[in-house]
């Protein structure tokens, strides 16, 4: 347990320590540091839990199964390539005026204030202090998102507050009842009855009538943050306004976090109520969210509203397949969840240079990146091929296994399913051709681009669309066989 | 069960949960901001109350922290912060129009009945003095949303949002005589912060639109301009 520890106080830390750093260029290397160490902390508690299978903190406060350990890594991964990212590109923001040192120190210390909500969320073994990590992911990426202040950015924070607050509000309700149900089965030890493991051993007591009104409200608090239809509508707002790097974070890993506390909860309303019901509901948000996200990639001016609205396809999608909850269906929303989290921040990575690049954000003035700058320009295009489902990505990898899965229990989805896949690829072509290919406007300059951490992400996607490496099929499996109780394939 | 079978302290309860749900109308009602916020204040203070009570009668000790850490936090605190921030703002004196206010009021009533129907399997399940107001802290929850759509001023929005707070915490009370203790003073901790984040989100929206009326915030859509 004691990379645990580490793993949660570094970034703690973090916030403290750049809150009172005045150097905004000091605290941008520093925020490399801590993420870098936080990430080893990642690494050498999954090398822990590999080794010697789920372990339990003294105190029960914390939980770690192969389930949980994957995300964690990935959490801390993908905050440690942003933080590369967004120490240059910070820089510029400021060199270009639109941000001041004082709220850089609020941006740096705030980034990691957000990684160690994440990391919290995904550690807890209490369902009460999962939702308190919640709420508090967002309290500290409100102000990012407003960090520009311009009009938009303020209107986008607010919505994103106001939406995220009132809809995890619901969470908190549903936390309440579960606590009821679970409370009166497990007696008068209170400390005991949040706790995730005692509640998933004691679920088959649990009293079913409760626990669905339950999963209706934490469905809707925590779907609210997964961007679930029709509680989707800060998502474009926030990840379009907010600095690049939040971006990329809040699509790679807030929203997977959020997806992973409803699965959580899926886990023990499955076993309370030997019905499919809450799978069932997953699967038509999941749908619906699905093909509503496709259909806007249509009415696109925005180049980073146009990938939050692929984000949402995308957790519609795992949604949809954690909700048909066989072995299949779960290991393929599993290896989904890393493959967008890792593909899709590492597009909006380079989105952040194209609009550096251009100075703008509107998709009919961006024009010619590769000429410009052929780096970003087929970073850009790998990317969005990786996104859309091209062989031989992770992404394709991924989405070919829902199909397989949807076909066996669910054949008429296929239909819907891959008739959206279709409109995505051609909604998301039709705006990103003319970006990549067209002809640059008259002095348009390269502008400093750091693309190692795009190309990082890229390639850890093509080899998951290859081959998955062993520690890490072992983990998928037991984390399926731990979701739908069998093991897949 | 019927009122007179309870003993004065349990039909305490049951008097001040009802007066909590009816600062939620009287919320819903008032369209000038400072008694606004006093009647938010008011509530809080009833929930303390009603804690306190609830602690009293159940001998759940730790529910005195509870009652102790809502007043401050509820009726003391967040009010005195949002009366300050009205007052440097220059809005305390500001009347909101409400539209359709005696429709807002019938809508309320409906969505206490509902809340009625809702918590009807809860409300069986539970053989705790508070059982009969688990009800009424559903009903808190729903009037604070109400709050917060029928109004267009962020500061009344806040004080919806802040209700739905209260009506959360009364609910945990209600049913399970509260939360372990970490997952409460981690909501009050949230609940602080989001306090303070709101008073600084009041400046940002009065210096981009020039007004606290959050309807007039609608650049952002999938339109093009």
């Amino acid at each position: 347990m004691i990379p645990l520890y580490f793993l949660l106080w570094l970034p703690l830390a973090g916030v403290l320590l750049l809150a009172l750093l005045p150097s905004y260029r000091l605290a941008g290397h520093l925020n490399i540091a801590i993420s870098a160490a936080t990430f080893a902390a990642s690494v050498w508690l999954a090398w822990d839990v590999l080794h010697t299978g789920p372990e339990l903190s003294r105190g029960n406060l914390f939980y770690i199964d192969a389930f949980n350990v994957y995300l964690v890594a990935l959490t801390a991964f993908v905050g440690l390539t942003t933080a590369i990212f967004s120490r240059p590109y910070m820089q510029h923001e400021v060199e270009r005026g639109r941000v001041g040192p004082r709220r850089m120190r609020l941006y740096h210390s705030m980034y990691q204030g957000f990684l160690f909500a994440m990391l919290l969320a995904l550690t807890t073994n209490n369902m009460g202090v999962l939702w308190v990590a919640m709420e508090a992911a967002t309290l500290t990426t409100v102000l990012l998102v407003s960090l520009y202040r311009t009009p938009e950015s303020v209107e986008a924070a607010w919505k994103y507050f106001i939406l995220c607050g009132v809809g995890i509000a619901q969470a908190l309700f549903g936390t309440v009842l579960l606590y009821f149900a679970a409370e009166r089965r497990l007696g008068p030890d209170r400390g005991r009855a949040l706790l995730w493991n005692v509640l998933h051993n004691h679920a088959a007591q649990l009293d079913p009538a409760v626990l669905t009104i339950a999963f209706v409200f934490l469905l809707v608090g925590y779907g609210t943050k997964v961007g679930l239809v029709p509680l989707h509508n800060w998502l474009p707002d926030a990840h379009s306004e907010g600095p690049t790097p939040m971006s990329a974070v809040l699509s790679g890993l807030l929203l997977n976090v959020a997806l992973y506390a409803l699965v959580r909860v899926k886990m023990l309303v499955d076993g309370s109520l030997h019905t499919a019901l809450a799978g069932h509901l997953m699967m038509g948000f999941g749908l619906l969210s699905f093909l509503v996200a496709v259909l806007f990639l249509h009415r696109q001016h925005d180049i980073k509203r146009m990938f939050s609205y692929s984000s949402i396809e995308h957790m519609g999608l795992m949604t949809f397949a954690f909700g048909i909850g066989g072995a299949l269906a779960t290991f393929a929303a599993l290896l989904h969840m890393t493959v967008h989290s890792l593909t899709k921040s590492s597009i909006f990575v380079t989105v952040g240079h194209a609009a550096q690049l251009t100075g703008t954000q509107r998709i009919e003035h961006i024009r010619g990146l590769i000429r410009t700058q052929p780096t970003v320009g087929w970073g850009l295009l790998a990317g969005t091929l990786a996104i859309a489902g091209f062989p031989p990505f992770g992404v394709f990898m991924s989405e070919f296994l829902v199909l397989n899965a949807t076909m066996k229990s669910w054949p008429w989805l296929t239909l819907p399913l891959l008739l959206g896949l279709a409109v995505a690829f051609a909604g998301l072509f039709r705006y990103v051709q003319p970006m990549v290919y067209g002809i640059p406007p008259p002095g348009q300059v390269r502008v400093r681009a750091n693309m190692l951490p795009v190309a990082i992400h890229l390639a850890l996607v093509l080899w998951l669309g290859l081959s998955i490496p062993l520690f890490l099929a072992h983990w998928f499996e037991q984390a399926t066989q731990l979701i739908s109780g069998s093991l897949p394939l | 069960m019927h009122p007179d079978n309870l003993g004065v302290f349990s039909q305490g309860i049951l008097v001040s949960a009802a007066l909590v749900l009816f600062t939620s109308f009287v919320m819903l009602a008032q369209a000038r901001i400072q008694p606004l916020i006093y009647a938010f204040a008011w509530q809080g203070a009833l929930l303390s109350v009603t804690t306190a009570l609830v602690a009293l009668v159940s001998g759940h000790a730790h529910l005195y922290i509870s009652a102790l850490l809502t007043f401050g936090l509820k009726a003391l605190l967040i009010p005195w912060m949002l009366y300050r921030l009205t007052q440097r703002l220059h809005i305390q004196f500001d009347v909101e129009i409400v539209s359709h206010p005696s429709l807002t009021l019938l809508a309320g009533a409906v969505l206490v009945v509902f809340c009625y129907y809702v918590a009807l399997p809860v409300a069986q399940l539970s053989t705790l003095v508070t059982r009969n107001t688990i009800a009424v802290s559903m009903a808190t929850v729903l009037l604070g949303m109400l709050l917060m759509i029928t109004r267009r001023t962020a500061v009344a929005q806040v004080i919806g949002f802040m209700s739905i707070e209260n009506g959360l915490f009364f609910a945990a009370v209600a049913s399970t005589y509260g939360m372990p203790m970490i997952v409460e003073l981690g909501v009050a901790f949230d609940v602080l912060v989001a306090a303070v984040l709101f008073g600084v989100f009041f400046f940002q929206i009065r210096s981009s639109i020039d007004s606290l009326d959050v309807d007039r915030l609608d650049r952002l859509s999938e339109k093009g301009d």
